[in-house]
C-alpha cells in the first residue's frame, strides 16, 4: 500500500525577533542587574544558544517587589476595577494580535509542536486575560465573601512546559483582584514572559504593576524568602512545593501550589476505543508529556488490554517526532538535558524493575534533546514507572477487572491532580467521577483546559484552584481577615 | 450528675441530706467508642479556681494514631452519605445537646469560670452553631459549585468535595463553643476529624462525644482526644493520613508553635488553617462572632469533571 509523505512545512522563524541580551523588567523598564549573573536560553531542538539572560539576585529581587509594593499602594491596589480590566482587555488584544510571534518563540525556546502553541497555549493565554479582565469590576458578584479586596504583592513562580500560558495563569487572577506582582519565568524558558514584557509597555500598564524576575533556584527562593510578598503562586514539581510550604511555615504569607502528578487514564471494556486511543495519545503524548495533568498511567480492563496496546502501537507509529516549528509535528524536543536525563533515567528503572519497554522506533534528529514515544506494558503498582511523575513521552500501561480495583489503583498515589474515565456508560463515569480522588476528572476526553474551569490538585498534587470563579479566591482577603 | 455540678455540696458519707454521687470517668472518644488513653495515664483537670474536677484521659501518639486510623476509616461512609442526610446528623446534635443543656452549662462554667447566664449563653450559641452548619450541608456544592461556560462542545462542572481527614486543635480557652466552631465546618462537607481538645478544659468536649455518640454521628467521624497538647500535637501535624490542620488552639497552648506544626504539616501538603493574630503571634478570636464560610470552604477540593457533548 502506497503510503503519502509529508513534506517539510516549517513555520517561518522571522516573524520573532529574538534580542542577543535581556535584562530584568522592574518598573516597567528593562533594567542591569544589580550583581546578578547571565546564564543562556537554548532552543532545546538544536541546542543553539537563542540569548543571554540575567540571573536576578537577591537584591534585584528586592527591587522588583519595592516596584510591585508601590505600583500596589501608589495606583492599581486603589484604581477601580472597571479601570483594571479595561487594562488586562488590552493585554489579552495584544496577545491576539502578535500570537504569531509568541507561537513561534515559544516553540523556538520550549521544544514543543508550533501546532500547540499556535492552538492552545497563546489563544488559551489570551482567553485567560479576556475571562480575568471581565471579572476585575465584578467580584462582589463572585461569592468569596463579604468585602473582596487584594491580598498585595505577589510572587509567582512558573514551570517550563507552558512557559506563557503558565504566566497568563498566575498574572490575569492577580491583576484582576488588585494585586501586583513579581513573576519568575522558568530558567530554561525566560523567552515568551520577556516578549511579554513588550506587550505590558504597549498596554501602557502602569510601572511596578507587573515586573518579571528571571532566574534560577536561587532566584525563585529570594522571592519565596523576601518579607513584603503577602501571597506566593506556584506551579512546579511537588518537592519544590514542599519546600515553599515549609519556606512559609510560620509566617503570614498566603500560597497556592500546582504541582505534580500522576493521572490515571482509566478504559473499560464498553469505551469506544478508536476515540480512547486517540485519547490515551494526547493524554500522554501532548507537550511531549511535559503536562503535570498527563494521562501517565493507563488503566485498561483486563478484557480488551491485548486489543487496546495493539491499536495503541500502531498509531504511535504514525505520530511525527521532529522539528517544533514543524506545522506537521506531533511530538517536539524535550525541554532539557536535565529533563532527558532524568526520562533516561526512569525508563532504565522500568526496566529493570522488570517492565517491558516498547517504543515507536522514529528516527530523531542527530542535535538537540529527543525521546521516543515510549510505552511499557506489565507494570505493577510498585514499579517506580507507576509512582513518580516522569514528565516525558512515556505511559505505563496497568489492568484492571472491576471499577473498584481500577478505584483502588488510581487513587494510589500521593498525587492527585487529574484522571480521565473511558466508558459509554454514564452512570458508570459519574460514580467513577464521584470515587477518584483528583481535581480534573476528564471523562471521553482528556487534557482540556478553559479560563472558566476550576484547575488544581487533591493530596500532594498541591492547594488551591487556577481559573474559573474558584481561582479568584487565592488573589483575595474577604470579611475580617486582614 | 456530673461531678462538676456536684463539686461543693456536702460529700461526707452517710450524710443524711445527700446522697453519694455516681461521678463520671473522663475518657477520651475514638472510632465511636469511648476508650482510656493506651498509655494508661491520666491528668488532673481543675476548675477555674484551681479546685479538683476530674481524671482525664493523657491522650498519646499511639491514641492519636488509632484516631487518625478511625477517621480515615469513616470517611467514605460519612462522605459518601448524602448531603440531607449529614445535615440532620448534624441538627440531632444540636437537639441531643439542648437536651444535656444543664450539664453542659454547668461544666462550661466549672471549666470557664463564667456567670451562669453567660454560660447559658454560651451553650445556646454551640447549640445554634450546629443548627446554622447543618443548613450549609445540602447548600455548599451549589453555592461554592456549577456549571463551567467552556469555550467548547463540553459539560464541565465543578463541585466541592471533603478534603478527608481533619486534625483540629481545638481552642484552648472557648472550651465548647470554641470546640463546635471548628469542629462542625469541618464535618458538614463529609470530612472526618481528630481533635485535641482544650488541654486544660477538656470537660465539655468528652460530654460533647457523649452527644456525638448518641446523635446518629457514625463512629469515627469525630474523634477526640483529650490530653497535652504539645505532646500529642506533632503527631498528627506530621501524621502522612491527614490531609489538613486547624491550628486554632495553638494559641495559649503550652509549649506550642504553630509554625512548627506547620512546617511538620508541609511534609505530605497539609492544608492548613493558621491561628488567628498577626505575625508569629497565635490569638483566640471571639467565637461568639457569627461565623462565614470560611472554615467550612478551608477543608474542601474543588473537583472539575469534562465530558463532551454530542449526538
Amino acid at each position: 500500500m502506497a503510503t503519502f509523505e509529508y513534506a517539510p512545512a516549517p513555520e517561518s522563524r522571522s516573524v520573532v525577533d529574538i534580542r542577543p541580551s535581556y535584562g530584568l523588567f522592574i518598573d516597567g523598564a528593562f533594567t542591569e542587574s544589580q550583581g546578578g549573573s547571565a546564564f543562556k536560553s537554548v532552543n532545546p531542538a538544536t541546542e543553539e544558544v537563542l540569548a543571554e539572560v540575567t540571573a536576578a539576585s537577591e537584591a534585584d529581587v528586592d527591587r522588583a517587589v519595592a516596584a510591585a509594593r508601590r505600583a500596589y499602594q501608589g495606583v492599581w491596589g486603589r484604581m477601580s476595577g472597571t479601570d483594571r480590566g479595561k487594562y488586562l482587555f488590552r493585554i489579552a488584544r495584544l496577545l491576539q494580535e502578535r500570537s504569531r510571534e509568541f507561537a513561534v518563540l515559544e516553540s523556538i525556546d520550549n521544544g514543543k509542536p508550533i501546532k500547540e502553541s499556535r492552538d492552545v497555549d497563546v489563544p488559551l493565554a489570551a482567553a485567560h486575560f479576556f475571562y480575568h479582565a471581565g471579572w476585575a469590576d465584578k467580584l462582589e458578584y463572585a461569592g468569596l465573601g463579604t468585602d473582596p479586596r487584594p491580598l498585595g504583592v505577589v510572587g509567582q513562580v512558573i514551570p517550563w512546559n507552558f512557559p506563557l500560558l503558565m504566566l497568563a495563569w498566575k498574572v490575569a487572577p492577580a491583576l484582576a483582584t488588585g494585586n501586583t506582582v513579581v513573576i519568575k519565568p522558568a530558567e530554561t524558558t525566560p523567552l515568551s514572559a520577556l516578549l511579554f514584557a513588550e506587550v505590558l509597555q504597549q498596554a501602557d500598564l502602569p510601572p511596578g504593576v507587573v515586573n518579571i524576575v528571571t532566574g534560577a533556584g536561587a532566584t525563585g527562593q529570594a522571592i519565596v524568602d523576601h518579607p513584603d510578598i503577602d501571597k506566593l503562586a506556584f506551579t512546579g514539581s511537588t518537592g519544590v512545593g514542599k519546600m515553599i510550604a515549609r519556606s512559609i511555615a510560620g509566617t503570614r504569607k498566603k500560597a497556592t501550589l500546582e504541582l505534580g502528578g500522576k493521572a490515571a487514564n482509566i478504559v473499560f471494556d464498553d469505551a469506544p476505543l478508536d476515540q480512547a486511543v486517540e485519547g490515551i495519545v494526547n493524554g500522554i503524548f501532548f507537550n511531549q508529556g511535559h503536562v503535570c495533568c498527563a494521562g501517565s498511567r493507563l488503566l485498561v480492563q483486563e478484557s480488551i488490554a491485548e486489543e487496546v496496546e495493539r491499536r495503541l502501537k500502531r498509531r504511535l507509529g504514525t505520530l511525527r517526532v521532529g522539528d517544533p516549528l514543524d506545522k506537521n509535528t506531533d511530538v517536539g524536543a524535550i525541554n532539557s538535558q536535565a529533563q532527558l536525563q532524568r526520562i533516561t533515567e526512569l525508563t532504565a528503572a522500568g526496566e529493570a524493575e522488570g517492565a517491558e519497554r516498547w517504543d515507536n522506533g522514529c528516527e530523531l534528529p542527530a542535535k538537540g534533546f529527543w525521546f521516543r514515544p515510549t510505552v511499557f506494558t506489565g507494570v505493577s503498582q510498585t514499579h517506580r514507572i507507576a509512582q513518580e511523575e516522569i514528565f516525558g513521552p512515556v505511559l505505563s500501561v496497568l489492568t484492571f477487572r472491576t471499577p473498584h480495583e481500577a478505584v483502588a489503583k488510581a487513587n494510589n498515589t500521593p498525587y492527585g491532580l487529574s484522571a480521565g474515565i473511558w466508558t459509554e456508560k454514564g452512570s458508570r463515569i459519574l460514580w467513577m467521577a464521584d470515587q477518584l480522588r483528583a481535581g480534573v476528572v476528564w471523562a471521553n476526553t482528556f487534557n482540556k483546559f478553559d479560563p472558566t474551569s476550576p484547575f488544581g490538585g487533591y493530596k500532594e498534587s498541591g492547594y488551591g484552584r487556577e481559573g474559573g470563579r474558584h481561582g479568584l479566591y487565592a488573589y483575595v482577603a474577604t470579611g475580617d481577615a486582614k | 450528675m456530673s461531678a462538676t455540678v456536684s463539686a461543693g455540696t456536702t460529700r461526707g458519707p452517710g450524710a443524711a441530706d445527700t446522697r453519694v454521687d455516681v461521678r463520671k470517668t473522663y475518657k477520651l472518644y475514638i472510632g465511636g467508642k469511648f476508650p482510656r488513653s493506651e498509655s494508661g495515664r491520666s491528668y488532673e483537670v481543675v476548675d477555674h479556681r484551681g479546685r479538683f474536677l476530674a481524671n482525664a484521659a493523657q491522650g498519646s501518639r499511639k491514641d492519636a494514631r488509632d484516631a487518625v486510623v478511625a477517621a480515615r476509616a469513616a470517611f467514605a461512609g460519612w462522605a459518601g452519605s448524602t448531603a440531607y442526610n449529614r445535615g440532620q446528623v448534624l441538627y440531632r446534635v444540636a437537639e441531643v445537646m439542648e437536651g444535656r443543656r444543664a450539664q453542659f452549662v454547668a461544666e462550661v462554667r466549672a471549666s470557664e469560670g463564667l456567670a451562669e447566664r453567660r454560660a447559658e449563653a454560651v451553650v445556646s450559641q454551640a447549640i445554634d452553631r450546629w443548627v446554622w452548619y447543618a443548613g450549609w450541608a445540602d447548600k455548599l456544592a451549589q453555592v461554592l459549585g456549577g456549571l463551567n461556560p467552556v469555550a467548547g462542545p463540553y459539560f464541565d462542572i465543578s463541585a466541592p468535595e471533603p478534603t478527608g481527614v481533619v486534625g483540629v486543635l481545638a481552642p484552648q480557652g472557648s472550651s465548647l463553643l470554641g470546640l463546635v466552631s471548628v469542629v462542625a465546618p469541618v464535618v458538614v462537607s463529609g470530612n472526618t476529624v481528630v481533635v485535641l481538645t482544650s488541654e486544660q478544659r477538656p470537660l465539655p468536649a468528652i460530654t460533647l462525644s457523649e452527644a456525638l455518640a448518641t446523635s446518629d454521628v457514625p463512629g469515627g467521624v469525630v474523634n477526640l482526644i483529650t490530653g497535652r497538647t504539645a505532646e500529642v500535637a506533632p503527631w498528627i501535624a506530621s501524621h502522612r493520613d491527614v490531609n489538613a490542620i486547624d491550628l486554632a488552639g495553638a494559641a495559649a497552648a503550652d509549649g506550642v508553635s504553630w509554625g512548627d506544626l506547620e512546617l511538620a504539616a508541609a511534609e505530605n501538603l497539609k492544608r492548613v488553617v493558621r491561628p488567628a493574630g498577626a505575625g508569629s503571634d497565635a490569638v483566640e478570636p471571639d467565637w461568639s462572632r457569627t461565623p462565614d464560610l470560611s472554615r467550612v470552604t478551608s477543608f474542601l477540593e474543588t473537583k472539575t469533571v469534562w465530558h463532551p457533548k454530542g449526538r
